[in-house]
């Protein structure tokens, strides 16, 4: 029963199927993919809408006050209401703007953040598309998505866009070497790049109990930490939100887009994130397995998408609770102290499969790691260099 | 492999590349370079070679053309259009495809069909890449540092 | 009409060419290295198929020989842009025919 009811997915795409059981094998694949294709688009559009409103209610919540409750039950009809708003409003293009480039920004940035969808696996046997070389498939589509910032502020002809486009690409390309170079110890360990096979990597109990997931070890729970927050700045969101920071430069490369392609940046931007904790919960916290074997009868979806909801409402927490950083202080974070942490896994992750992936090599993995954090911190401390803060009119 | 797969693919590319060669903008004829590299990857896809093709999408577009639309960016001075454009390029040009035609056609041994192979997965990449390759990869590696360092040199501000 | 190994070589030909044409017949200096990259990518093209249809294709010299191409490619392009860079600071101008310093 409890088998069943975790393949019903499965078995309900292989019903479809199986009304084209005569057509020539091109029209079975093509459908097969159509309807892959559906099912993501419907869950995580649904998804998108859901979160809009539950961040509004969440931060309303840390910020000691209702979120949105008007609207349908609790306000959570919220996303009719905004998506009627958005599709009336005036779609303005200013009159020296690059038209083609102007429209194609946003559809670029939407199509590879959904493209990065596809190749997580979402339950035992969901993975919509299975590339020999997902991650990579993953990171080559995200290092797309800066050229698409690049059109979108270009193409407004704007110098606060131009601006906007050209931090956000800054501090996107900085982080994309730690957010690759922390993968690196699961590939290294798991020895594939398909996500099926680090899942299934991870399978198991240790001493029955405690599951083998990557991030109960030392450096991949260093690598977890980065990757997060890698992850954080990639989807532009606070603490490091100067891309759209609004008291800064209006709405960086977004300035110029009204309406309908401004609710696309704006679903690009969660559908990055719930790619990117996809791919967090994939490499790092086991996928679809349970944590307990006793859970073990709940269907691998469910667990997979609590994971995913576990590590959004972290995000919405760390939005509500931390105020921005400087664009300076984003970059010395990224090359002087991520990169080194970052390359340190590696290392770790080495010494930890060289010593026995026991208790030896755990102590060892650890040594390492803590040895380089303490080494950079005392290298990289800033506080005794600047003198203490006068105020000239605070009293 | 796909013949109708391959016609698309070769007239998106073409089409592409012609139009880098021949737009008038900087700006267009840059981002027109990437979707050329698109089609050039999904060549790589059908060729059987995909993690080439990744690793061309990640390098080409992901960093080649970033690189030049920041640097058309640093160098502007109003003046959008290229204005002059050298015909006896495109006599050169036409000239060349022609030889190259000929010797294409002329050679017997070239009319095969593609045999099955099996498929290149990474493991096998990486496998080859670390025993039979692994001191190329290591002056890769130096050219690299090499590059980085030498344009870093080049573009930074001279100290007054 | 199944494509084989000609049919490839002519559309990296013609990529190629469309390269030579980009590289020859512009004078903004970034123009011809864009048309140095196409050219580059060309015989990447040109190194797969071969590769593909070999009649010994476990060999992976041709992947192998492409890969290390991007890679030196993008190294190229670095080095190449930051020359453009650096020549525009001293001489206000990308346009290759005004480079004529060293002209005898």
């Amino acid at each position: 029963m409890s088998i069943s009811v975790d393949q019903i997915f499965v078995i309900g795409k292989r019903w479809l199927l199986s009304w084209l059981t005569g057509a020539p094998s091109w029209v079975t694949q093509i459908g097969s993919s159509l309807v892959n294709i559906f099912a993501l688009l419907g869950v995580f559009l649904t998804l998108f809408a859901l979160m809009s409103v539950l961040e509004r209610k969440i931060l309303g919540r840390i910020q000691n006050r209702y979120g949105p409750n008007r609207v349908g039950p609790f306000g959570l009809f919220q996303p009719i209401a905004d998506g009627i708003k958005m599709l009336i409003k005036e779609d303005i293009v200013p009159a020296r703007a690059d038209k083609i480039v102007h429209f194609l920004a946003p559809v670029m940035i939407a199509a590879t953040a959904i493209l990065a969808l596809g190749i997580i696996p979402y339950g035992r046997g969901m993975t919509p598309f299975t590339i020999d070389g997902g991650i990579l498939f993953f990171f080559a589509v995200g290092s797309t998505t800066e050229l698409a910032v690049f059109m979108a502020g270009w193409g407004s002809n704007n110098k606060f866009s131009m601006l906007g486009a050209m931090r956000a690409i800054a501090q996107m390309i900085s982080y994309e070497l730690p957010l690759i170079i922390t993968v690196l110890p699961v590939v290294m360990i798991v020895g594939s790049l398909t996500p099926d096979t680090i899942v299934a990597a991870q399978d198991g109990y240790a001493f029955g109990l405690v599951p083998r997931w990557f991030v109960f070890t030392p450096w991949g729970a260093a690598a977890f930490v980065l990757f997060f927050v890698s992850g954080l700045v990639e989807s532009n969101r606070t603490p490091f939100d100067v891309p759209e920071g609004e008291s800064e430069i209006v709405a960086g490369h977004m300035t110029e887009y009204s309406g309908f392609k401004y609710a696309t940046f704006f679903m690009a931007e969660y559908i990055g994130m719930f790619a990117i904790t996809g791919l967090a919960a994939t490499l790092f916290l086991g996928g679809w397995h349970a944590p307990l074997r006793a859970l073990e009868f709940v269907p691998s979806y469910v667990w997979f998408f609590a994971k995913l909801s576990a590590l959004l409402f972290v995000y919405i927490w760390l939005r509500g609770t931390l105020p921005r950083t400087r664009v300076d202080q984003i970059m010395n974070f990224a090359w002087k102290f991520m990169l080194p942490m970052a390359f340190t896994c590696i290392v770790a992750a080495a010494v930890w499969h060289y010593a026995g992936r026991g208790l030896c090599g755990w102590l060892w993995s650890l040594a390492v790691i803590a040895v380089t954090y303490f080494t950079l911190s005392i290298l990289l401390d800033t506080r005794r260099k600047f003198a203490p803060r006068t105020y000239r009119f605070a009293e | 492999m796909n013949s109708v797969a391959f016609i698309i693919i070769a007239i998106f590319t073409l089409a592409a590349a012609l139009a880098t060669a021949t737009l008038q903008k900087l700006m267009h004829a840059a981002l027109s370079f990437a979707v050329a590299f698109v089609g050039i990857a999904a060549f790589f896809f059908l060729l059987g070679a995909e993690f080439v093709g990744l690793v061309q999408i990640f390098v080409y577009i992901g960093a080649v053309a970033v690189l030049i639309v920041f640097t058309i960016l640093l160098t502007r001075r109003d003046v959008e259009k290229d204005r002059g454009f050298n015909w006896s390029g495109v006599v050169v040009a036409i000239a060349v495809f022609g030889g190259l035609i000929l010797a294409i056609l002329k050679t017997q041994s070239l009319s095969g069909a593609a045999l099955e192979t099996p498929a290149l997965t990474v493991k096998f990449i990486g496998e080859v890449l670390m025993t039979s390759y692994v001191w190329p990869l290591q002056c890769v590696g130096l050219l690299l540092t090499a590059a980085l360092i030498g344009a870093l040199i080049l573009v930074m501000e001279e100290k007054r | 009409m199944t494509p084989t190994l000609q049919l490839f070589l002519v559309v990296s030909a013609a990529l190629f060419c469309i390269g030579l044409l980009a590289a020859l017949s512009r004078r903004h200096a970034i123009f011809i290295l864009i048309g140095i990259e196409m050219m580059l990518a060309a015989a990447n093209l040109n190194f797969i198929a071969f590769w593909r249809f070999s009649p010994e294709a476990h060999q992976p010299t041709g992947v192998m020989v492409a890969i290390f191409s991007i890679a030196i490619a993008a190294a190229e392009a670095a080095v190449g842009l930051a020359l453009v860079i650096s020549v525009y600071r001293h001489y206000r101008t990308t346009n290759v025919d005004q480079l004529d310093q060293l002209k005898g």
